[in-house]
């Protein structure tokens, strides 16, 4: 199991001709996911080149003829919120935009008139959601994950590749890997995935990598305090950056002495989760968190055996007195 | 982007915004000829204010730029009815050397004033409005604590800030308007007014990409007019490029020379008081190098995302920006190479490490595709690398060279 992307994913590229959608539709392919259709308007009726795949004017069609069930979206900066739209409105699920630089007011629109609908939209300004072994809808690199157990989001693309790579290196692997983007208004906060990944029996513990401003990690926090049943580690990129700057993602800004690290760090530690001050400790925090989560769940397990090999002795011996 | 009072002033001016009237000016030459324009238009007090994109002009003070030590000025504002009193503020002000709270120790030059009209008022109100991401919504806020640092209020007296946020679907509503109106104490002409005042206000904010506008103070006249004193605004760098109009409001004197510079090779520099350079591909990863550079004992000189087509050429103009700073002792250069094969990046830190003459230590840390052919490639340069494999490793380097 893994959370958003799987065996069933039924991908439909928008953009699938530009520069970024054509180069990233082959590596997704060769990763093995299963890229069903292409959209491009105006270029209906052709073949993405030597894939053979059916290029589309609109996600419709691309929905009635090929059952795409996902879309991932590559359309320049101008024209990316009109594709989430578009991809709502042909009834797709699961909307992974990869665009950067969206104007806000046109990301506010989108997301007020989808937030009610029964659609996942992942980004923009994302990396994209990777399940290691079943498919890859986004642009990281494929080869540093490895199938198994942890769940990562983050709000940033290498520096999720970072925790990965280390926890491949530890011989971790992962069930899911999300990025929800680095923008001020993004379709999917860490809570949402957390909840996923919560209920997917395949995760056992998750990776968080937040970053200065907003406060989407202590909403984060907030769903690990009341419902989270598994390990959590997380990370806060940004203590050193100076406040009022805008260092790189459009969303990572201290403003009004709001949004800094060691505020987020100190909610996210109060919730329980496993905070790390060194990038370089995300892997080996998880490793300890794990080994300790299991042994707590076996603990609990044994003890639930126990009682109900007591409880079921007693009823014998109440029947025998009987 | 940010940009100066006077701009703001025109932009809101366009929208139907009741503005401190003004006119800027460059040189004290042309002072004369904006103050006959103002007494023209009926205006016989004046405010001279200095044009910084930092704020705290009010409370800075101004040096001489060539002597740091003779203090000029005492106040980047100035209220007179004289005009001569007016003129000497200007010419002390102009050219000179204002510091703020917020411009920290260096100051900014000031090269453009505001003479601006002055009004007689009775109430200083405070107004703004930005995206509240916690919602996605644009938020109006709300203060009869006008004229001092909202930050403040927020802090000490949250009750004192009203709020009314704004359904995109529909826009801001005429009842809204009524309720912060009420809620700042208006009523009568000058509750009118501030109906008039408010919805220009924010279609202002929505139809230039604003990302911030503030209205501090936002002042009743005593014949009940309800005008902006002072705007400040921010637009959303992601929609500039449909805002030419805003676009040419950029004001490079207020930027930092390197970070223009920077931002001509498509490099996202900021630039640090610290003493170890970094480049990394990626904001996050950037800021985390940052951080990792803090925990090994040493303070970041930079933010510097050399962005997902990290090549011989971007890392060449790098290291040329980073090596400008003079405070900048080591170097650390992350790269994680997903789709950017590592091989090449070592390659282009090779030429440009061998035809910029650099005199500092380099910590290279490669990861990702080709990551053990770029180690060899530089092990094998001959040059002085120290060459690491993993991000605590590279944290180890820094610390080391930095010691010795």
């Amino acid at each position: 199991m893994s959370i958003l992307v799987d065996k069933k994913t039924r991908l439909v590229v928008q953009g699938i001709t530009g520069g970024e959608g054509s180069f990233h539709t082959k590596q997704m392919i060769e990763y093995g996911t299963k890229v069903v259709a292409g959209v491009t308007p105006g270029k209906g009726g052709t073949k993405f080149e030597e894939n053979d795949i059916p290029i589309y004017n609109t996600v419709h069609e691309a929905v009635l003829n090929q059952k795409a069930n996902t879309s991932v979206i590559f359309v320049p900066p101008a024209f990316a919120a009109d594709a989430i739209l578009e991809a709502v409105n042909a009834g797709i699920k699961i909307i992974i935009c990869i665009t950067e630089g969206i104007p806000t007011n046109e990301m506010l629109q989108v997301f007020n008139s989808i937030k009610e609908k029964d659609v996942v939209l992942i980004g923009p300004n994302c990396p994209g959601v990777i399940s290691p072994g079943q498919g890859k809808v986004g642009i990281m690199p494929g080869f540093i994950h490895k199938k198994g157990n942890i769940g990562v989001v983050s709000r940033s693309g290498t520096l999720t590749y970072e925790a990965v790579k280390q926890l491949s290196d530890l011989n971790i692997g992962q069930s899911s890997c999300v990025g929800i983007g680095g923008d001020p208004i993004i379709g999917s906060q860490f809570a949402k995935i957390l909840k996923f990944f919560n209920e997917d029996p395949e995760t056992h513990g998750v990776i968080m990598i937040g970053e200065i401003g907003g406060s989407a990690e202590e909403e984060g926090a907030a769903y690990v305090k009341k419902f989270m049943t598994k390990p959590v580690v997380g990370f806060i990129a940004g203590r050193t950056a100076p406040p009022g700057r805008r260092m790189g993602h459009a969303g990572a800004i201290i403003s009004g002495g709001k949004g800094t690290a060691d505020e987020k760090m100190k909610v996210m530690k109060s919730a329980g989760i496993k905070v790390v001050d060194s990038p370089a400790d995300i892997g080996i925090t998880m490793k300890k968190a794990l080994e300790s989560w299991k042994t707590k769940t076996e603990t609990k397990k044994t003890e639930v055996k126990k009682k109900i090999l007591v409880t079921k002795t007693k009823s014998k011996n109440i029947i025998k007195k009987k | 982007m940010k940009i100066h009072e006077y701009q703001a002033k025109a932009t809101l001016k366009k929208f139907g915004v009741a503005i401190q009237d003004g006119i800027a000016i460059k040189k004290i030459e042309e002072f004369d000829a904006a103050i006959a324009e103002l007494k023209a238009r009926g205006i016989n007090q004046f405010v001279v204010k200095a044009q910084i994109h930092a704020g705290g002009r009010g409370k800075g003070k101004l040096y001489n730029p060539n002597n740091r030590d003779e203090l000029i000025l005492e106040g980047g504002v100035k209220f007179t009815t004289s005009v001569e009193k007016a003129k000497d503020y200007a010419s002390k002000i102009l050219g000179n050397l204002l510091v703020t709270h917020q411009t920290g120790d260096e100051g900014k030059i000031v090269q453009t004033l505001f003479i601006a009209e002055g009004l007689d008022y009775k109430r200083e109100l405070y107004l703004g409005i930005l995206l509240d991401r916690a919602v996605s919504k644009n938020v109006i806020m709300a203060s009869t604590e006008g004229g001092v640092e909202i930050e403040k209020v927020a802090e000490e007296t949250p009750e004192k800030i009203i709020k009314e946020w704004v359904d995109p679907a529909v826009g801001l509503q005429a009842y809204q308007v009524r309720k912060l109106g009420f809620a700042l104490g208006f009523s009568g002409t000058a509750l009118k007014n501030f109906q008039k005042f408010l919805p220009a206000l924010y279609k202002a904010y929505l139809s230039t990409d604003s990302a911030m506008l503030e209205i501090n103070p936002l002042v009743v006249t005593e014949d009940e007019r309800v005008i902006a004193l002072d705007a400040k605004m921010n637009f959303d760098d992601n929609a500039l490029f449909r805002q030419p109009e805003i676009f040419n409001y950029r004001d490079l004197a207020e930027e930092d020379a390197l970070e223009i510079e920077a931002s001509k090779y498509n490099l996202n520099y900021i630039k640090l008081d610290g003493n170890v350079g970094c480049m990394v591909n990626g904001a996050g990863l950037a800021m985390a190098t940052m951080d990792i550079i803090k925990l090994a004992g040493g303070e970041p000189a930079n933010f510097l995302d050399v962005g997902g087509g990290a090549n011989k050429e971007t890392v060449a103009n790098g290291f040329k920006i980073i090596l400008s700073d003079p405070n900048v002792k080591a170097i650390l250069i992350n790269i994680f190479g997903g789709i950017v094969r590592c091989d090449r990046v070592a390659n282009g830190v090779i030429e440009a490490a061998k035809t910029l003459n650099i005199h500092v230590p380099i910590v290279v840390r490669l990861e990702g595709t080709n990551a053990k052919e770029a180690a060899e490639i530089l092990e094998k340069s001959g040059l002085n690398f120290e060459v690491a494999q993993s991000l605590k490793e590279a944290a180890q380097k820094v610390t080391s060279v930095l010691s010795n």
